[in-house]
Order: C-alpha cells, then structure tokens, then sequence
C-alpha cells in the first residue's frame, strides 16, 4: 500500500487540478489552431508585401500607412457603415415587432414560427438569381412597380446600400425575429396580468415590460447584427453578380469586399491582411458602440 | 476506474476530431480503381463531348467539369486562390492569355507538359501560340494553346431588316470599313428601332478595338515592351476609349456588363442588335440566346479589318495528385482533332495549322447564324495573326478600364473624368 501512494497521490492531484483542462483543451486546441493561429499569421502577413502566388518581401507598417490614405479603402468603410445602419436599425425593430406578433394567440401559430426561418434556409444561389432579377435595371420587377423604368440601382450608392439592405433584412430578421421570441417567452405571465390589472395598454405593455426584460437578447442581438453588418459581404457581392468591386466606382464595396479584391484580384496578401486587421478594430468599436446604446435600452437597470 | 473512464472518453472525443478531421481531403472514389480529374474552364470550351470520348477510351479516368461563365472577376480569383494555397485547383486549368501573361514568370506551379511528351507538339500549333505557352526563360513548357480569337462582329438580321438597313452579311460588312462607319450606321439604326440598342455594352468592343489599335502603335496596349505603364501615352487606348464613349454619348449603347446575368437576358430581351465577336463568342451567343433566335443572329466582317482578341491555354497545376494523367488529358485537349471538335461544338478558333486548314473547319458553315461561313470568315486570317503583346497586370488595368467605362454609361462619370480616372485607377494597379 504505502509503495503505491504517490502514484495514488499523482492521481488525484490529476484527476482533481489536471483533468479538467485536459478534457476542456479540445476546443482550446482547435482555437489555438483556426483561431489565434490565423490571427497571428495575418499581422505577420500584413508586415510583408505578400504577393499572391508570387514573391514576398519584408515592409514593416507600409501596408498600414498606405491604407490610412488609401481612398478606396474609406470609400469601402463609409459604404460598410451606411449599409449598416440602414439594414440593421429596421431589422431589429422589424424582428421585435415580428416576434411580439408571433407571441400571440393565434391559428396556425407554429406555421408562422417556423415561416420566418424560410429565407435562412434558402440557398444562396436562388437569392441571388431572384433579387438580381427583382433589381434588374431592363425589366426589373421593383423598377416596374415603382414606375422608375431603366433606374440602375447598382449606379447609385443610395439605391445600390437600399437594394442590399432589403436583401439582408430579408435574409436576418427571422433569425433575430426567433431569438426575440424566444426571450420573450421566459417573460413572467404574472408581470402582464398585474400591469393589466393596474390598466396598462399592450402598447404600454410591450414598451414597459416587453423591452426591458429582452435587453439581454436585444444586446445580443446587436452584437451579432454589428458583427455580421460589420463583415458584410456575400449579399453585395451576389447583388453584383460575384463581382467583388462593388459597382462600377466601388458604389456598395464594403471593407470586406476590398480585402477580397486586395487578396484575390489584386494579389496582394500583404494588403489584404492589413485591411482585415482595420476591420477588426472597426468591429471591435463599432461593436462597443451599440453595446453602450442597447445597455441603456429600457431606461433605468 | 474513474480514471479510466475519463481516459476513455478523452480518447473518444479526440478520435472523433481526428476522424472529422481526415474525413476531408478523400479525393478519389473509393476503390472503384478510376482516378477522377478535374477541368476548370471558364466560358464556353466546348468540351462536353470531348470529355465523354476521353473517359471512354481511357476507362481509368472519370472528369469532372467545373465551368464559371465570367473570367476576371469569378474565374481568376478563385484561380489564383488555389495556386497560392496549393490546392483546390482542376487537374488541368484554363488560362486566357492574359493570365498566363501574368503567371509565366512563375513557372513553377506549373507541371513543365515537356516531361510529359509536351516537347513533340510544337508543330501542332502556331509559332507565336506555342512560344507564349513557356515561362518567361523559356525553359518550361506551362501551357498549350486552346484557340485564338480571330475577330468578326455579330449583329441581328431581324432588327437589322427592322431599321432598314441591309441583312446580307457581305453587305453589312460594307456598311462599317471603319469604327466611324459603325457609329454611323448606329445612329441610322437607332433613328428607326427604339427598344433595342444597337450595341450590347462598353467592355467587349473596347477590347476589341484596343486589339486592334495596338499593332499600329507598337503592338502593345497598357505597358510597353519594358513593362513601363504607358496607358496615358499610348494612343491606341485612348482611340479605344472615345470610340466607345461617342456610342455613349450617342445613345446606342445598352450599357450591359459582359457575362452577367442582365447581359445574358438581353440576349432573349432584343437589348442589343450588334456585338464585337470573336470566334469563341459564337458558341457564347448560341447558349444564351437559345433555339428560338437560330438565323436571328448572323456574321460580318469586323470595322477596321481584322484584329485578334482572346484565346486560351490549358495548363497543368503543380498541385495535381495526377500530373501524369491530366498532361495526357491536356495534349488529347489541345490536339489537332480535338480543337476541330470544339471549333464544330463553340466555334473556338483552332490554334493548330493542320485544324485550321482543315475542311471541317476551313469550309465550315454555322447553321445557328444563318449558315454563316465561319470557317472562311475566322480561319482565313488565323495565320496571320499577331499576339499583342500584354503587360503581367493587364487583367487588373484592364479591369480598371471596364469599369471606367460601366460608370461613364451610367452617367456617374463625364468621359474626360472617367479618362482621368482610369488612367490612374490604371497605374495604382501596375505599380
């Protein structure tokens, strides 16, 4: 017995100090690797003149500096901006507004539920061929309903930031739309009869207890939505038909797009890198922003 | 035991990363003893029947075929990702010339086709062709030529009957020597027609036109011989430009993009009643237009006299698990016999002397553009094409280019800001 005790002791000071890291490191070991590997790797790229398929050479903060000027690039950051507010605002209060709806008593209600996760599901091929067709300047749908025959909506930066805030509302209101509802339903009956007992409105209902009590969700939310709006980059490269660009004069490039076009047409890794790294840190203050307005949503703590 | 167990599970959980880790990467199908090789193209090879012969007579090989319809900005990115991460590209590649232009300094990604029987071919293609497919020191061989792009322009006899103007291809091709002639006959078209335009957008006849322009200034477009950006100086640019702007200006232009879906809706919406062709856009319009528009389209003789535009090679990525079988794959492709076939299934002008004076393709008649004589109109000036010379970053310049003229056609840009721009634009991207 006593040759074996500190084999016992090393055994439980395993089981009790080691093994909770060693069962937790899977997911710290895949983060090492397609995570903070990735991460470190684009600063030291965005130091070189990174040619793709080609050579590579030391810089330094070349790429930065040059960025900083880099008219496109600020081009693509006010393009990236604007979409923002104007696709995520409506979304979030469509998606509040949707999820209240579905929250009621209604026929047919799962249906409903399950109808505003459709455009989630829907492959991304047929979005494109569909919102390319309904925006199409010679016989486009949305021309011929609005009476506006050959508008090219991809020629102007407000019809082109419209056509693609439509597409990605579209596509994310059901999503934040479910997470609302979801909250919504963890909302104590009790606090709805007693404010209906005292005469409050479902409007004053919805505004005084509804709001406040999702502000967990609504932060989340608006983290997410300023992430992805942030990132944006699949629905204006399928409004223009896979052309990274952005319209002829980079009208919707966002920043996203221009590090695509930095990479891939441009070949230059170095760049590319450099930008996502600005896009990083624009996420990263953006994201604080709306963390600080929704905190405040409902009034007092 | 507690131990054990943990040790158990620890272990199952990492076999199962592991296990999701290795699922990717299998490539070939099972033991079925086939290998498969993968082509990528871009617009419209002609390939199709071509690939079913291969596989048959070779029952080792299955093809997989993956095609992209636009070529700089779909194509060639995704390309160029996979050569620099060193895998995902097709067995074998297509390459426009441009491209190639740009990558023949770096020959080593790509299988040199002379360790592969590559070196006997060079009889079977044109001299220029053959000596623009080695890298840069000539000490490789990257690539074979697919077709060159002789160069003609299309138009519709229908709408053209509808304006009055004459539909007999030899009398269309008098109304037009020059590119001022064409403009001329635009502007009688466009007095009697209203929903159409008479030219489909800026890009293609920009570039057909520049091809045309650089043999009379040195044979080259934005850069010179040295590599120097020269695309403010150079006048065939600028000639180019402002021939496609006063069709702009003049209100014959639809404006359209080149392979995007709006431009290949046009094609069955009457958007347009002329385009610059080169041979390979025969099999382009076919395929967008459909049955329905068979003896709508028809061929006449360029403005300006000839001119080429385009063509392609086929190259073998370094990455390939299979060099072996895609080299052999490539020679079958780019072979005389073959280049006949695409020439019969997309009008791809053949590169190979024997092709072109084939009677297959020299007496060639298209039956989908009113039994145009495409062999005679194509071939007959094949041989004695010149290849323009173009700079290692003239896809991104000449992107730039287009672009410029996309915005000008939207009213964004006057043509004296939009030349400005371009220019610089330009030399941003050459530097």
């Amino acid at each position: 017995m006593k040759q074996n005790r500190p084999l016992a002791r090393a055994v439980t000071w395993f089981d009790l100090k080691a093994a909770p890291y060693v069962l937790i490191s899977p997911y710290f070991l895949l983060f090492a690797v397609f995570g903070l590997f990735p991460l470190g790797f684009t600063v030291w790229v965005s130091l070189h003149d990174w040619e793709l398929a080609g050579d590579r050479a030391w810089l330094g903060f070349t790429n930065y500096t040059e960025l900083l000027v880099d008219a496109d690039f600020w081009n693509a950051v006010v393009n990236t901006l604007g979409m923002f507010v104007l696709a995520t605002i409506p979304q979030l209060l469509l998606a509040l507004v949707l999820a209240n709806a579905l929250n009621k008593r209604m026929r047919f209600r799962l249906l409903y539920r399950l109808g505003v996760l459709v455009p989630m599901v829907t492959s991304i091929v047929a979005v494109a061929v569909v919102f390319g067709q309904l925006f199409a300047r010679d016989h486009g749908a949305f021309n011929w309903l609005l009476g506006t025959d050959g508008l090219d909506w991809q020629a102007d930066k407000l019809t082109s930031w419209t056509a693609i805030s439509v597409m990605v509302d579209w596509r994310w209101t059901g999503y934040n739309a479910l997470i609302y509802l979801a909250a919504m339903q963890a909302i104590p009956r009790d606090l709805y009869e007693a404010a209906a007992i005292d005469g409050a409105s479902p409007r004053r209902q919805f505004w005084r207890i509804t709001v406040p009590m999702l502000r967990p969700a609504i932060i989340f939310t608006a983290l997410t939505s300023t992430i992805g709006g942030l990132s944006l980059f699949t629905e204006p490269v399928m409004f223009a038909q896979g052309d990274v660009g952005g319209g002829s004069l980079g009208q919707f490039q966002t920043v996203a797009m221009y590090m695509y076009e930095s990479a891939f047409r441009d070949r230059d890794y170095g760049y590319a890198s450099a930008v996502a790294w600005m896009l990083f840190l624009l996420i990263l203050l953006v994201s604080l922003v709306s963390f600080l307005f929704t905190r405040r949503i409902g009034g007092t703590k | 035991m507690k131990l054990s167990r943990k040790t158990a599970a620890l272990a199952a959980v990492l076999a199962g990363v592991l296990a999701a880790g290795s699922a990717c990467g299998a490539d070939d199908d099972g033991g079925s003893g086939r290998i498969t090789l993968v082509v990528d193209t871009f617009g419209s090879f002609g390939y199709e029947e071509l690939f079913t012969q291969y596989e048959k007579d070779n029952p080792g090989v299955k093809i997989e075929h993956r095609n992209e319809k636009e070529h700089e900005k779909v194509y060639v990115p995704k390309l160029l990702q996979y050569l620099e991460a060193g895998s995902g590209a097709g067995d074998v590649v297509a390459l426009e010339e441009g491209i190639l232009t740009s990558l023949r300094g770096q020959a080593d990604r790509f299988v040199d086709l002379a360790d592969h029987g590559g070196a006997a071919l060079e009889s079977d293609f044109i001299k220029w062709k053959w000596d623009l497919g080695k890298s840069v020191d000539g000490s490789s061989l990257m690539a074979l030529g697919t077709d060159v792009g002789s160069l003609a322009l299309c138009y519709r006899t229908d709408l053209f009957a509808k304006a009055g103007l004459p539909t007999d291809r030899a009398e269309v091709g008098r109304l037009w020597p020059t590119w001022a002639d064409y403009v001329a006959t635009g502007e009688r078209f466009q007095a009697k027609v209203s929903g159409t335009r008479f030219v489909d957008g800026p890009a293609a006849l920009f570039n057909a036109i520049l091809s045309q322009e650089a043999p009379k200034h040195g044979n080259y477009t934005y850069f010179d011989t040295s590599e120097n950006y020269v695309a403010d100086k150079n006048p065939a640019v600028k000639t180019a430009f402002d021939l496609v702007n006063s069709l702009k200006a003049k209100n014959l232009s639809s404006g359209l993009k080149s392979f995007t879906p709006e431009w290949q809706t046009g094609f069955k919406k009457d958007s347009f009643a002329t385009m610059a062709c080169p041979a390979w856009m025969l099999g382009v319009i076919k395929e967008n237009s459909g049955d329905a528009y068979a003896d709508k389209w028809d061929v006449a003789a360029v403005p300006g006299g000839g001119g080429n535009w385009g063509g392609s090679y086929l190259a073998v990525p370094k990455q390939s698990k299979h060099p072996e079988e895609a080299a052999e794959l490539a020679k079958f492709l780019t072979g005389p016999q073959s280049q006949i076939a695409a020439f019969k299934a997309v009008n791809a002008l053949p590169t190979s002397p024997q092709a072109l004076a084939d009677p297959q393709v020299a007496q060639a008649v298209n039956g989908y553009f009113n039994d145009a004589p495409v062999g005679e109109i194509f071939a007959a000036g094949a041989s004695s094409l010149q290849p323009v010379r173009l700079g290692v970053k003239n896809v991104e310049v000449r992107t730039v280019f287009e672009d410029v003229l996309i915005a000008i056609g939207q009213g964004k840009l006057t043509p004296a800001e939009g030349w400005t721009k371009a220019v610089e634009d330009g030399r941003d991207k050459a530097e």
